[in-house]
């Protein structure tokens, strides 16, 4: 169910296919036999108790985490091992449930390095600075400050993020992904610690991600309304294990779902 | 009053990417440079060149070596000595084994076998963070400076194990050795140092700088937008190592005259390391201001004793400057851990609104 008033994002193929995947700590099942998709241009939220695994599946996502078992199919190509960094490449971006900002730099640095993999003259010219190299920055500097208008974040531009305020820093966070360019979106927790305000804005922000660039997002949030107003489909994790799988409303329905929230009686 | 950016509006996204975008900051820099290069010569004693400017220059492009990788890219190195001494030896046995090439020339190139051997003792960098790589440093720091005093082929089997610097020449002037005049030496030092400083803060301005500090505020982070880790500390291990090479050679070459292997031992290491966090860390600026006061303070020390007709030992003087040195490095770690420059900016920020409060 979608905030009403955007527009709505056709929602294609397949993007990422989560087959059977299993990830153990130890003894620990972190992510036990779980699978599922996410399609092009939908707001797919993964939802869960403490300790359900959903950080463990966004590791997995974006390979911080090798799986153990199954295999995850990214833009119709299947693999078994990939870096961060292929992830980045790939178009995966992601943002941290604490904030994980290059705390020295400026935001504008920050947004502007969320770039560096488009950005590609060489040594010899960011030596000089000068030409190519400054033609490039200048062409950059063009798409972070669409960035920045974006967020609304104009005046802390020059600021270094280790004296923003932690909503402020969230939103700078969230740049920093966008100026990734992504295809998938990945949301760890993006209004956690926020008051209501500060939540309406960031939901705001995320549907307009939706929306205007058509990016797809994975999002795992602790605020139900949050999540029911936001997300096309959710995934329902606890202890590792997938317990739902649906549309908001048929997840807030499902029996299993409840239990694992409230409990149940023994 | 005079330094402000009221009325200074950009057009365009170049302008405000430049490295100065504040005019009375570029006017400054215009100034600084003219009187490095014409005034300094011309009046400045010969005492006051070689005494003052040209081991100021030299430190402080060491410093700015040493900044890039600990500063910038957050790896603390304690490999700084030895690294120098790579760029000297490199220098001498290039200009004993082809005299005809231009020393300026030798001393650009040995710059590049330090840094082979940085990104050799950088390879650890990838499985190992933090004090480990420091000691790893430390490491190459011991092997080379053992070395420079075992492999009597660097020294061409000179029976003192010292290099004596030959005398060399640029444009029919003699430029290094015994004959050289200390404005010559300066000029040199001067040209190479401004070219190479102007480089780094190109270097720490654009893509590459970012990856540096990327890597040292939040490496997970980095990575994930596609900061391949391991080539952005390599390459901030090559260009630091390139810095250091230089400066060990112009050191040798163009202030010392001659060097026993000694003269780059650990000791050298620490003392650039000094001039970094005292300077500030992450700031080129910096780097000049931790040499002038590092290595200034000694000399003024010296002068203001002298002055005051105070009749003292040589030795004594040198106790009461270590133990001032490690006073204000305690100091400066706790009342601005970000060192000289940090105190700068907020100067500047002052000078912004004066003569108001904000």
């Amino acid at each position: 169910m979608r905030a009403p008033g955007g527009p709505e994002v056709a929602v294609g193929g397949v993007l990422l296919a989560v087959e059977n995947v299993s990830l153990a700590f130890g003894g620990v099942k972190a992510v036990n036999d779980v699978s599922f998709d996410i399609r092009k241009g939908e707001i797919r939220a993964i939802i869960g108790p403490n300790g359900a695994g959903k950080t463990s599946m966004l590791n997995i996502i974006n390979g911080f985490y090798q799986p153990q078992q199954g295999r995850i199919t990214f833009k119709g190509e299947a693999r078994s091992k990939m870096r961060p960094h292929d992830a980045a490449k790939g178009g995966i971006a992601r943002t941290f449930q604490n904030v994980a900002l290059f705390r020295g730099m400026t935001s504008l640095d920050n947004i502007m390095a969320g770039r560096t993999l488009r950005m590609n003259k060489n040594l010899f010219w960011q030596l000089l600075r000068f030409g190519p190299a400054m033609t490039e920055e200048v062409e950059h500097r063009h798409r972070v400050e669409e960035i920045i208008d974006f967020l609304k974040i104009q005046e802390i531009r020059r600021t270094p993020v280790g004296r923003l305020p932690y909503g402020l820093q969230k939103r700078v966070e969230l740049g920093r992904a966008l100026a990734m360019e992504p295809e998938l979106l990945l949301l760890d927790e993006p209004m956690a610690g926020m008051n209501l305000e500060e939540k309406e804005d960031m939901s705001r922000f995320i549907l307009d991600v939706n929306d205007h660039y058509g990016t797809t997002i994975v999002l795992i949030e602790h605020d139900m309304g949050v999540v029911m107003d936001l997300s096309d489909r959710v995934v329902v994790l606890d202890h590792g294990v997938k317990i739902a799988d649906g549309t908001p409303d048929e997840v807030k329905g499902n029996q299993s779902v409840i239990d694992a929230y409230l409990g149940v009686a023994h | 009053m005079f330094y402000r950016e009221a009325g200074q509006f950009k057009t365009t996204y170049q302008a405000d990417q430049a490295v100065f975008p504040i005019l009375q900051d570029r006017v400054g820099l215009a100034l600084i440079l003219i009187g490095a290069f014409v005034l300094i010569p011309l009046v400045a004693s010969d005492f006051f060149l070689s005494v003052v400017m040209i081991p100021l220059l030299i430190l402080a492009l060491a410093s700015i070596g040493l900044n890039i990788l600990t500063g910038y890219t957050g790896l603390l190195s304690l490999g700084t000595g030895g690294f120098m001494g790579v760029g000297a030896f490199a220098c001498y046995k290039l200009t004993t084994l082809f005299p005809g090439v231009n020393i300026v020339i030798w001393i650009l190139v040995s710059g590049f076998f330090s840094t082979a051997l940085g990104i050799l003792f950088g390879l650890p960098s990838l499985r190992i963070k933090g004090f480990y790589l420091t000691v790893a440093t430390l490491a190459a720091q011991f092997f080379l400076d053992w070395s420079f005093i075992r492999i009597q082929w660097l020294t061409n089997y000179n029976t003192s194990g010292a290099i004596e610097v030959p005398t060399r020449t640029l444009f029919s002037f003699p430029v290094t050795g015994p004959n050289a005049t200390p404005q010559f030496r300066y000029l040199v030092i001067l040209a190479v140092v401004t070219l190479l400083t102007w480089f780094a803060s190109n270097l720490v301005h654009g893509r590459i700088g970012r990856m540096w500090m990327a890597v040292r505020d939040m490496d997970l982070a980095a990575e994930l937008i596609g900061i391949p880790l391991y080539r952005t500390k390599l390459l901030a291990f090559a260009i630091s190592s390139y810095y250091c090479g230089v400066a060990g050679a112009l050191m040798v070459f163009f202030w010392y005259g001659s060097a026993e292997p000694g003269v780059f031992n650990i000791d050298q290491s620490f003392t650039i390391l000094f001039m970094v966090i005292i300077g500030g860390l992450g700031s080129l600026t910096g780097s000049f201001f931790g040499a002038a006061l590092i290595y200034g303070l000694p000399i003024m020390m010296k002068a203001v004793l002298h002055g005051l007709g105070i009749n003292i030992l040589p030795a004594t003087v040198e106790h009461l400057t270590f133990m001032t040195v490690g006073a204000l490095i305690v100091l400066v770690l706790i009342v601005e851990p970000l060192g000289l420059a940090r105190l700068w900016q907020i100067t500047k920020q002052k000078l912004r609104v004066w003569p108001f409060p904000y």
